[in-house]
C-alpha cells in the first residue's frame, strides 16, 4: 500500500511501484480530469501539482508519490466553486476540445502561486510544454492574464451566475 | 426501397456527380422525410415534434447530430433550437440522439459537385439538387466538410419553431384560450393573464396533437442566444475537468484493452510471442485481432506495458516502404493517364506559354502530416443479451442481442453499420453512444478504434471493453493528410500582375483512399485534389487547373481543410511570386486579379487590420495569402521578423466572410485554432515512412505549435449575410503561404516546401 494526500484527503492504493500516478488517478481512483495524451512528458495533459510543484505525472511512478501531497483539476476547484484561474478560463471561453484544458489550467495555477504577475513571455515560457492542438493559445494567455489581476486584487469577486454548465 | 436503397447507402459523393451510375430519383421519395428516431416508445405523455426535440415531464432533451469534435457543435446546434423554442441555457440537457438517416447532411452537397459555391447558374443548382438527393437517401450524417452551422441553421431553428407552435397549440387546448393570446418565454407557454405553463406540463397533450409545420423563423434582429457572445455549454466542464470524453468512461467492471496491430498500415501479423507478456501483472487475456494482437487488463497502464512487450513478426507493407519511394511516385504522375482532370482552363494557356516571354517555372511539395487530437483512439463496447449461436430459440433470443458503443465518430451511421457487419447482426441492433471528444481534425472519421472494440467485445461476449490506443500506436495508424507536388508555369505582367498561370497538382486521392477503407465505392474526379486552386478567385487571361491523382501509397484521410491544405500553399505561394516578379504589390496585385466580391472584401479587410501599406521595423517582412475552401474566403496576412537567424512569427490579421456569424466567441476560436493549426504543421510537422512505418512516433516528431511560438492572432468576420458558410476548416489553407510569403519578404528567401523547418529556424 503506498499512502499519500490526495486533494487533501489521505489515499492509500494498492498498485505496482512503477505505476504512473497518471494511471493510477485515473484507472484505480476514477479521478478522469486528469488525462493521458503521450506519456512520455510531452503534452503536459496529465499535469497535477506534486508537492505543489506542477508535475507531470505520466512520469511520476507511484514509489515517487508515497507521503507526498497530491492536488489534481478535481481538488483545485468545482463547476459551483471554480479556482479563480478556472474562473478565467471560464471567462475567457478557452476551451475547444478542451481535452488538454486539465493540464493548461493546473499549469497556470503553478505558475501564479510562483509569479503572480508574469510577463508575456513569461506565460510563454512556463506553458510551452503544455499542447494544445486545437489552438487556444491566444485564449490562455489571456486567461493567465486575468486570472493574475484577479489574484492580485484584495477583492476577489465571483460570478456563480457564469456557472451554470449543461442541464 | 430496396435495391436504390443499398445503391444509395453504399454510393459516397465524389468530386463531379458522378450518381451512381445516375440513379433518378422520384420527386415523392427525396421529399419523403425519413421517420422520426425518437417517436418509437415514447410514453403517453411525452412529446417529439421532430428529430431534435423531445418533451417530457421531468425534463427537455435536445438532440445534436453533429458530433462535437471540439469545435463547439453540440452547443451551437442546442442553441439554435432554443433561440426558437424560448428556452435558456440550463433548461434542457443535450445529446447527439442515435444515428439516424434523419439527421442526413444537407449542406455536403455544395462541396460535391463541381461548381463554384458562388456559381447559382441552372446546371450548378440542378447538380447540387441531385446529390443532395443523393445524400437524403443514404441518410449521410455526417460531420465534417464545416458543414454543422450551414446544414444546421434552418433546419434546427425550424425543429425549435415548430415545437414552440405545437405547444402553444396545447396549451390553447388545455386552457381554452385563442393560440394567437398566447406567448413563450424561458421554457413556457405565458397565458394573457401572465400565468406560465412549463413546457414540461404540457408535453402530454403536446403529444396529440399534429406538429404545427406552418411557422415562420425569427429575424436575427430578434435573436436572443444567436449572433452574440455566449457562454459554449461545455465552457464550465472543460475548465473545471469534468466533461468526459469517451476515454473517461468506467462503466461498471469494465475491462481495459489495447493492441498493436502492424504499423505498416493494412499489413498483416505474421506470428507473436505472447510469453512473457502473458505472465505480466494485471494481464487478463492475450487475443489475436485483423493484423495483430490485443491485450485486456486490469487497467489501462498494464495493458499498455504486456502489449509492448509481445514479440510481433510484422509482415510487409502494402505500399511502398520508403519515403524516396513515394515522392518518386508523385513525381512521376504528371502524365496523361494519370491526368484526373482539367478543372479550369481560360484562355489559351498553350499558345500563351508558348509566346515570346520570360515563363517563371517552379515546383512546391508538401508532405504527409497526422491527425494527432489529443485524446488518442478509443471506443468501449459491449456485446451483450441473445444467446452464443445455436442456443437461442428463433427470432425472439436474437433480437435481445445487441452491441453498445460509445465512441467520438463523425459517421456515425457507417461505425454502426461496420459493428454490425463484424457481428453479424441487423443495423438496428446496435447501439452507438456518440461522445464528446478531445480534438479530430479528420481523426474520428476513421475506423479502427471502433473496428479493434468490437473484435475483442465479440470475443468476450457480456463484458464492456475499453479499448485505449496508446500515443504511439495512434501515431503508427494516423492516415495522413495526402503528401503532393504541384508543377506551376507562369508569367508575369501582362498589365495585371499576371499574365498566364499553368498550374499542374499531383496527390493521391484523400476521399478515395478514405471511402474505399469506408467500403464506399467512389467514382469520378476527386474534387479535393486541387481545391483552393481551380476554384481560385482571381481572373487571369490564360489560366489552367489540372489535377492528376497518383496511385494510392500510404493510406490517406481527410485532414482538417483535405485538399486546399496542399493546394492552397501551392497557388497562393506562386502566384506570390509572379506577383512579385511583375514588380507589384501581392496584396494590391491579388485585389488587381480578384473577381469575387467576398474574396475582395476579406482581402481588403486583413489590409486595413494589418496597416498593409504602414512600413516595418528592419528585419520584419508581411506575407499574405487568400483562399477559398468550403465555400468560405479567408484572407490572411503573417508578419514575420528575422533576429540572430531565427524566424518569429509576430501577428497574424484573419478576415473571413460566413455570410453569418451564430456564435462569435466560437467563431473567434475556431479561426484562431485554424490559423495555428495550419501555422504550426507547416511550420514543424512531417510524416515520413522507412520500412513501410510512419518515424515519427509522439508528440515530440511531430509537435504543431506551442504556445511560445505562437503570434497574436487578430480575427475579423464579414457578414454579408447572403449564405451561411462554415469556419473549421476554411482558416487553415491560407496560413502556410501566407507565412511562407512574409518569410520571403522578411529574408529574401522562397520557401517551396513544407516543413520549413527543414530550411530555416524558427525563434
Amino acid at each position: 500500500m503506498t499512502g499519500f494526500t490526495l486533494n487533501g484527503n489521505p489515499v492509500e492504493v494498492e498498485a505496482p511501484p512503477a505505476m504512473p500516478l497518471l494511471w493510477v488517478l485515473r484507472d484505480q481512483l476514477g479521478l478522469v480530469g486528469t488525462k493521458y495524451g503521450c506519456g512520455i512528458a510531452q503534452c503536459g495533459a496529465c499535469t497535477v501539482l506534486f508537492n505543489g510543484s506542477a508535475m507531470r505525472s505520466c512520469q511520476l511512478p507511484l514509489s515517487a508519490v508515497a507521503g507526498a501531497e497530491v492536488v489534481t483539476i478535481e481538488g483545485l476547484g468545482t463547476p459551483a466553486d471554480p479556482h479563480p484561474v478556472q474562473q478565467a478560463w471560464i471567462d475567457e471561453q478557452v476551451a475547444q476540445c478542451g481535452y488538454c484544458q486539465s493540464g493548461q489550467v493546473m499549469q497556470a495555477a503553478w505558475l501564479l502561486t510562483n509569479n503572480p504577475a508574469p510577463s508575456d513571455a513569461e506565460i510563454d515560457a512556463a506553458m510551452a510544454g503544455n499542447l494544445c492542438r486545437c489552438g487556444t493559445y491566444p485564449r490562455i494567455r489571456a486567461a493567465v492574464r486575468r486570472a493574475a489581476s484577479r489574484l492580485a486584487s484584495p477583492v476577489q469577486v465571483f460570478d456563480p451566475a457564469t456557472a451554470g454548465g449543461e442541464g | 426501397m430496396g435495391r436504390l436503397a443499398d445503391v444509395t447507402r453504399r454510393t459516397f459523393l465524389f468530386g463531379s456527380v458522378a450518381l451512381a451510375g445516375g440513379v433518378a430519383f422520384g420527386v415523392y421519395k427525396v421529399r419523403e422525410s425519413p421517420d422520426n428516431p425518437l417517436a418509437t416508445g415514447l410514453g403517453p405523455d411525452e412529446a417529439s415534434f421532430n428529430p431534435w426535440v423531445l418533451v417530457r415531464p421531468d425534463g427537455i432533451t435536445l438532440i445534436a447530430p453533429h458530433t462535437d469534435v471540439g469545435q463547439g457543435a453540440r452547443s451551437v446546434q442546442a442553441l439554435m433550437i432554443a433561440e426558437e423554442m424560448d428556452l435558456e441555457p440550463g433548461q434542457f440537457s443535450v445529446n447527439p440522439g442515435q444515428p439516424s438517416a434523419a439527421y442526413w447532411n444537407t449542406a455536403m452537397a455544395a462541396d460535391a459537385v463541381p461548381f463554384l459555391h458562388s456559381d447559382q447558374s441552372l446546371t450548378a443548382r440542378a447538380a447540387r439538387s441531385a446529390v443532395g438527393a443523393v445524400i437524403k437517401l443514404s441518410g449521410q450524417q455526417v460531420t465534417g466538410g464545416s458543414s454543422t452551422v450551414a446544414d444546421s441553421w434552418e433546419k434546427l431553428r425550424r425543429a425549435g419553431a415548430i415545437a414552440r407552435e405545437t405547444l402553444k397549440q396545447a396549451a390553447a387546448a388545455e386552457t381554452g384560450q385563442a393560440v394567437d393570446t398566447l406567448t413563450t418565454e424561458a421554457g413556457a407557454v405565458v397565458l394573457r393573464d401572465g400565468r406560465r405553463l412549463p413546457y414540461t406540463a404540457l408535453a402530454a397533450t403536446a403529444a396529440g396533437i399534429a406538429p404545427v409545420e406552418a411557422v415562420t423563423l425569427r429575424p436575427p434582429s430578434a435573436w436572443r442566444l444567436l449572433g452574440k457572445p455566449v457562454q459554449r455549454l461545455d465552457t464550465v466542464a472543460k475548465a473545471t475537468g469534468t466533461q468526459a470524453f469517451g476515454i473517461d468512461l468506467m462503466p461498471e467492471g469494465v475491462v481495459n484493452a489495447t493492441v498493436r496491430f502492424n504499423p505498416r498500415q493494412g499489413g498483416a501479423l505474421l506470428s507473436y510471442d505472447d510469453t512473457r507478456a502473458q505472465s505480466m501483472p494485471g494481464v487478463r487475456h492475450i487475443l489475436p485481432v485483423t493484423n495483430g494482437v490485443a491485450v485486456l487488463a486490469d487497467n489501462t497502464w498494464n495493458a499498455f506495458q504486456a502489449a509492448a512487450a509481445i514479440q510481433c513478426e510484422w509482415g510487409q507493407a502494402p505500399y511502398p516502404p520508403e519515403m524516396a519511394q513515394h515522392w518518386a511516385a508523385v513525381e512521376a504522375s504528371f502524365t496523361e493517364e494519370r491526368l484526373d482532370k482539367v478543372w479550369r482552363d481560360d484562355g489559351d494557356i498553350t499558345a500563351a506559354l508558348g509566346a515570346a516571354g520570360d515563363v517563371i517555372e517552379h515546383e512546391y511539395r508538401a508532405p504527409y502530416v497526422a491527425h494527432a487530437p489529443l485524446e488518442p483512439l478509443t471506443a468501449l463496447c459491449r456485446v451483450s443479451g441473445g444467446e452464443i449461436e445455436g442456443e437461442g430459440e428463433g427470432e425472439g433470443a436474437d433480437n435481445e442481442r445487441r452491441v453498445d458503443v460509445w465512441a467520438a465518430h463523425q459517421f456515425p451511421r457507417l461505425a454502426q453499420q461496420l459493428v454490425a457487419d463484424i457481428c453479424g447482426l441487423p443495423v438496428e441492433q446496435v447501439y452507438l453512444h456518440n461522445q464528446y471528444s478531445g480534438g479530430s481534425f479528420g481523426h474520428r472519421l476513421e475506423f479502427e478504434n471502433i473496428r479493434y472494440a468490437t473484435e475483442i467485445a465479440l470475443k468476450r461476449p457480456g463484458e464492456t471493453i475499453k479499448l485505449t490506443f496508446s500515443r504511439e500506436e495512434d501515431f503508427a495508424h494516423d492516415f495522413p493528410r495526402q503528401m503532393g507536388m504541384a508543377r506551376i508555369r507562369g508569367i508575369s505582367g501582362g498589365g495585371q500582375g499576371i499574365a498566364a498561370l499553368d498550374i499542374h497538382i499531383a496527390t493521391p486521392s484523400a476521399i478515395a483512399s478514405q471511402s474505399g477503407r469506408a467500403n464506399l465505392p467512389v467514382t469520378g474526379p476527386d474534387s479535393q485534389i486541387p481545391a483552393g486552386v481551380w476554384n481560385a478567385p482571381y481572373s487571369i487571361g490564360h489560366m489552367r487547373v489540372s489535377a492528376y491523382r497518383v496511385p494510392e501509397l500510404a493510406p490517406i484521410s481527410s485532414w482538417r481543410s483535405v485538399g486546399a491544405s496542399t493546394g492552397g500553399f501551392f497557388i497562393e505561394s506562386a502566384v506570390d511570386e509572379l506577383l512579385i516578379a511583375a514588380g507589384q504589390d501581392p496584396l494590391a496585385g491579388r485585389l488587381a486579379l480578384c473577381n469575387d466580391p467576398a474574396s475582395r472584401r476579406v482581402l481588403e479587410t486583413v489590409r486595413d487590420m494589418s496597416g498593409w501599406n504602414e512600413p516595418l521595423p528592419p528585419g520584419h517582412g508581411r506575407g499574405v495569402a487568400l483562399v477559398v475552401s468550403f465555400g468560405t474566403p479567408v484572407a490572411e496576412v503573417v508578419e514575420v521578423s528575422q533576429k540572430g537567424g531565427k524566424i518569429r512569427l509576430e501577428k497574424v490579421f484573419v478576415a473571413a466572410e460566413v455570410g453569418r456569424v451564430i456564435d462569435p466567441v466560437n467563431f473567434e476560436n475556431q479561426t484562431a485554432g485554424g490559423v495555428i493549426w495550419g501555422l504550426g504543421h507547416a511550420m514543424n510537422c512531417q510524416i515520413t515512412y522507412a520500412d513501410g512505418m510512419a518515424e515519427q512516433h509522439n508528440y515530440h516528431q511531430h509537435t504543431g505549435m506551442r504556445i511560445n511560438q505562437c503570434p497574436q492572432i487578430t480575427v475579423q468576420a464579414l457578414e454579408s449575410g447572403e449564405r451561411i458558410s462554415g469556419i473549421g476548416e476554411p482558416p487553415v489553407p491560407p496560413a502556410a503561404p501566407a507565412l511562407a510569403n512574409a518569410i520571403y519578404a522578411a529574408t529574401g528567401k522562397r520557401l517551396r516546401e513544407m516543413p520549413f523547418n527543414k530550411f530555416v529556424t524558427f525563434a
